[in-house]
């Protein structure tokens, strides 16, 4: 049997107390054996007989760096404390070894893939902790906020338990807050044959409506067709893809898929959040049998660099204070939206300042990869383990920090809380919304 | 015991070196085809090679301009390692002997810094393992034996050449080791050699092909 690790962080999480308690060894290693013989096993072969245990991913982490360069805490570190040991014991661990490797994989790796970039056989240490991560979720061993998240996706197809009445009298809200600036604005439901329908998360509706207030006005300005749907597949969020539970994650991005064919649009924009983005091209469609996304989606970094592009918004006011730029792993490391978001920043803003590194060797922001869905049992390791990122964003000097992703938004607001930096951080379209022009012929 | 280790071992390590390699090569393509056609399905040419390329030529990746002496240390090893038997002189009379046929060769003062350029790559790696603590916290028993058996034929090549111990019984450990590692090349971690290929292929691909980013 393995061991177990001497703990860091004395963190309680009734998910995983609660759900060791129902495991036998028996089950455990019956759920091992079945997910390492399933899906992936070539590449699980090849990675574990390939890995020469050279530590060269180390410096790839942050929460290696930012914990003292603590060997657990590398990627290698955390696959041999999980997977090693696994297969090492050919499935017998204990429940408390699979209550372990669950703190593990859910809350000291963000899967955000820098370590992939920094071992020289290209070893997906990221995916690897996913399907541990598919293990635990087998034993039920999740922790309690993030299966919570889970759940309501499973149950209302969006994340936050948002019911389809409280929606639609959301967006309507919005749509009439937005009229006191716009009168003619209408964030039109339903519209079949739209050219674009637009997605985005559930916690939008739930806390962060003014970006639908945006969003709006945004379409409004530059005259788009455009649409969103009423009914379920609204959301394009899916945490279960994260917690491990892919069967519910099919689920969720079919139905935004299908809303988006129902609408008969001719493609998808979201909003500006990343593992969604994750979700529906990397992720949720191989699970479907999608080689990419069945019909065109963009993300909102892509659009707004669209729209600037050809002129369809235009840009009257720059913000002036020093401000910087935050690469969200999955839409830069993920899908290489690095130029288009530099386009607009510079667009928009008069003092850009580039935080190193960045680009696709951006460092994670510790929130994302279902990291802060664990909640605020997890908040004070979460922040913790991403020292470098606030040293990093010190650097720069910079006022404002865009973070144009959702959990990075969150996990950034809350590291910039947490190490008393002078910045404070915000989404692209909220600086947007300041410097573009709205014409006169659409003013109240 | 040198007859043996000349004659049929030989033979039989280079059936299990090539042979090995074959099984494993093919049972891993037959993985993937059953159990795993996202790694077929995403595969592509043109970025899988960019990635190897990258990964092949010295810093040309940002975590080899992050450790100079690592890189250094590590191309001298594996450029050595990979080398130096093939094209010393000695190794090509065999060939020769044997079976008539021959390539080009090095001169053997070149095959004599090559292989202690090798010896202390193998000491820079093993106190590296034992004094890193990100890498000795993975290290294992077969990480010490996998280095000495790659190490072993070079210490025991040199000895024997130099005649500074017996040298018909070093001859035979010399070949004795290297058969160990020839066979050992298939069927232990050594088989990076094999895979580095295969799962830099993929990254590549996925990177360049569905990620639109670089991967070094």
């Amino acid at each position: 049997m393995a061991g177990l690790l001497p703990r860091k962080w004395d963190i309680t999480d009734i998910g995983l107390e609660e759900g060791a308690k129902g495991l036998s060894p028996d089950k455990i290693r019956t759920v091992i054996k079945k997910v390492l013989n399933g899906e992936g096993l070539a590449r699980i072969k090849a990675y574990v007989d390939t890995c020469i245990h050279c530590g060269l991913c180390s410096v790839a982490c942050h929460h290696y760096l930012s914990n003292d360069c603590e060997p657990r805490f590398a990627p290698v570190g955390k696959i041999k404390n999980t997977l090693w040991e696994m297969i090492k014991n050919d499935g017998r661990v204990s429940p408390e070894f699979i209550k372990q490797a669950a703190e593990i994989a859910y809350t000291e790796c963000n899967l955000c893939k820098r370590c992939s970039m920094y071992c020289p056989f290209g070893i997906d240490m990221a995916w690897m902790l996913s399907v541990v991560r598919r293990i635990c979720h087998l034993c039920g061993v999740v922790p309690q906020y993030l299966q919570d998240t889970a759940n309501s996706h499973s149950v209302t197809m969006n994340q936050m338990w948002v019911k389809q009445d409280e929606w639609i009298d959301t967006l309507q809200w919005q749509e009439e807050e937005a009229q006191g600036e716009i009168p003619s604005l209408r964030i039109p439901l339903d519209k079949e044959g739209a050219d674009i329908m637009y997605s985005v998360i559930g916690p939008e509706p739930k806390f962060r409506a003014q970006l639908i207030y945006s969003a709006a006005v945004l379409f409004n300005v530059a005259g788009l067709n455009w649409t969103m749907p009423s009914f379920d597949g609204w959301d394009n969020s899916d945490m279960a893809m994260y917690s491990g539970d892919w069967e519910v994650m099919g689920r969720v991005k079919k139905a935004h898929f299908e809303a988006a064919m129902k609408l008969k649009v001719k493609k998808i924009v979201m909003g500006e959040c990343g593992h969604a983005f994750r979700s529906v091209y990397d992720v949720g469609n191989r699970w479907l049998g999608w080689k990419m996304h069945p019909i065109p989606i963009i993300h909102a970094v892509q659009f707004y660099y669209e729209l600037l592009r050809d002129g369809k918004i235009k840009i009257v006011r720059k913000i002036k204070e020093p401000v910087t730029l935050h690469d969200p792993c999955n839409i830069m490391r993920g899908r290489g939206l690095m130029d288009c978001a530099r386009y607009v920043v510079k667009a928009i803003c008069e003092d850009f300042r580039e935080m190193y590194p960045n680009r696709e060797h951006n460092y994670c922001c510790c929130a994302g990869g279902g990291v802060i869905n664990c909640g605020p049992p997890w908040k004070k390791k979460r922040v913790e383990s991403n020292k470098v990122k606030a040293e990093q964003m010190a650097a720069t000097g910079a006022k404002i920090v865009i973070t144009p992703c959702h959990n990075c938004h969150s996990g950034i607001e809350d590291i910039i809380h947490y190490y008393k930096l002078p910045m404070k951080n915000v989404f692209i379209i909220d600086l947007l919304m300041q410097c573009i022009e709205i014409p006169e012929e659409l003013r109240a | 015991m040198y007859d043996l280790v000349r004659g049929p071992l030989l033979w039989v390590s280079f059936i299990v070196f090539i042979g090995g390699s074959i099984v494993r090569l093919a049972y891993l393509a037959y993985l993937a085809k059953k159990k795993d056609h996202t790694v077929l399905t995403y595969a592509n040419f043109k970025f899988g090679l960019r990635s190897i390329f990258h990964w092949l030529v010295p810093f040309g990746s940002t975590n080899m301009r992050l450790r100079p002496v690592f890189t250094i240390v590590s191309f001298l090893f594996h450029i050595g390692l990979i080398f130096t038997p093939i094209f010393l002189l000695a190794h090509n009379i065999l060939w020769y002997q044997s079976w008539r046929i021959s390539w080009w060769t090095i001169p053997d003062w070149l095959a004599d810094i090559m292989t202690v350029v090798v010896i202390l790559a193998g000491v820079y790696l093993f106190v590296r393992r034992r004094v890193c603590k990100e890498v000795r916290y993975v290290s294992s028993a077969s990480d010490y034996i996998l280095l000495t058996i790659a190490v072993g034929p070079f210490l025991t090549g040199f000895l024997a050449y130099h005649q500074w111990l017996p040298y018909k019984a070093m001859l035979t450990l010399h070949i004795l080791c290297g058969e160990i590692m020839l066979m050992a090349i298939p069927f232990t971690r050594l088989d990076h050699m094999l895979f580095f290929w295969l799962t830099r292929f993929y990254m590549g691909s996925e990177f360049g092909g569905v990620r639109h980013v670089k991967d070094w």
